[in-house]
């Protein structure tokens, strides 16, 4: 249940940004969440839900983006995008490809009550 | 990285739904673009400086409870001239920092309470009670947990995913994350293969679509000769290191 320590560090960075903007609350936090980051959305949204009731973020709303894997091909140069968790190239087969985007757990954007 | 989306490419040849990037798109939306591990990473890369400047190359050994990191870590100083440390990390316990310190390697215990990964600043509390001055390499033995360490940069140079025989072939898929991250993956408890339904060459498949060119050294600590590609991987990982560092300095 990693899902929990993300979620902290999240709050904790959108309360740091609330405080630079001179907000007093945060409305909506967008994400972006790789399929490949080795998260769980569920427990993620769960996990905010639970955590965000002591803070600036009290009434947010957490706005998940699943992204799939963007794969750049190096041998036919094809850039592709799959939600299977394999990295080879779906048009040629390579296996020397790029992971563009699909790795990554993202903090987007923030909506704030300034 | 992007300044869009966070995707990894830096220069503006793809699509995006914002294509400008404002700091404030209006009085309320702010466009930020932040990892939301980044107090990690940041930390992450404290760490792996402070090993640079000491020039020790640091693995992060990861794989599930059970699985032989320990009885690994207690065997390969028979084998590799390198000289070696370990920072444990358990829930509970210092069973697995006392069995290294009976063989005559020096660890240090990270007892993490209820936390099914170490992360950076665990690593870095850890650091302090290391002498890195008379350490080639250093080992962070991750909690054993196939999923939530995959998702913690600790600090470390390379990533070494044990998977034992007994577990079953089909982990790769199941736990593709973790699999994905390594830079090397150990099958063990070799000569348990003739009796469990383990297919090598399925594991070497799956990993292939996942990592394609991630190494795969087969091992038994039974076995003596087995020792020798891991040990090789390890020489070479730290002369590698090592000549990276003398480059960026």
């Amino acid at each position: 249940m990693h899902e929990y320590s993300i979620v902290m560090a999240l709050i904790e960075q959108c309360e740091a940004l609330a405080k630079q903007h001179q907000a007093i609350a945060v409305e909506r936090v967008d994400i972006k969440v790789g399929i490949l980051s080795g998260v769980e959305p569920s427990l993620l949204a769960q996990a905010f839900n639970t955590f965000k009731l002591d803070g600036i973020c009290a009434k947010a709303s957490l706005d998940m983006h699943i992204q799939p894997l963007v794969l750049q091909c190096n041998h036919c140069n094809t850039r592709s995008e799959q939600m299977h968790r394999v990295v080879l190239c779906p048009d040629c087969n390579s296996a020397d490809t790029r992971v563009v985007d699909g790795e990554d757990m993202m903090l987007m954007q923030l909506e704030m009550d300034t | 990285m992007c300044q869009d989306c966070g995707c990894s490419i830096t220069h503006d040849h793809h699509d995006h739904s914002l294509k400008t990037n404002p700091q404030l798109n209006d009085k309320k939306t702010l466009s930020v673009i932040h990892k939301i591990l980044s107090k990690n990473d940041l930390e992450a890369q404290h760490n792996r400086n402070h090993f640079n400047q000491h020039q020790v190359t640091a693995f992060n050994i990861m794989s599930s409870p059970g699985s032989g990191k320990t009885t690994l870590l207690e065997h390969l100083c028979q084998y590799s001239n390198l000289r070696y440390a370990v920072i444990e990390g358990d829930l509970e316990t210092s069973r697995d920092a006392d069995r290294l310190i009976a063989k005559g390697i020096l660890a240090y215990q990270i007892q993490t309470g209820s936390a099914c990964h170490l992360d950076a600043f665990m690593v870095h509390g850890a650091l302090h009670h290391i002498k890195l001055d008379e350490l080639d390499i250093c080992f962070v033995e991750n909690v054993g947990n196939l999923v939530c360490p995959a998702s913690y940069d600790v600090g470390t140079h390379k990533n070494i995913v044990l998977l034992s025989v007994p577990e079953g072939d089909d982990k790769i898929e199941k736990y593709p994350v973790m699999f994905r991250k390594a830079d090397v993956v150990v099958i063990t408890k070799t000569d348990l293969l003739p009796y469990f339904d383990f297919n090598l060459e399925h594991a070497k498949a799956e990993l292939y679509k996942l990592n394609p060119h991630v190494d795969l050294i087969e091992l038994s600590v039974k076995d003596a000769a087995t020792f020798n590609p891991l040990v090789n991987w390890l020489a070479t990982a730290h002369d590698n290191n090592l000549t990276a560092n003398i480059q960026e300095a």
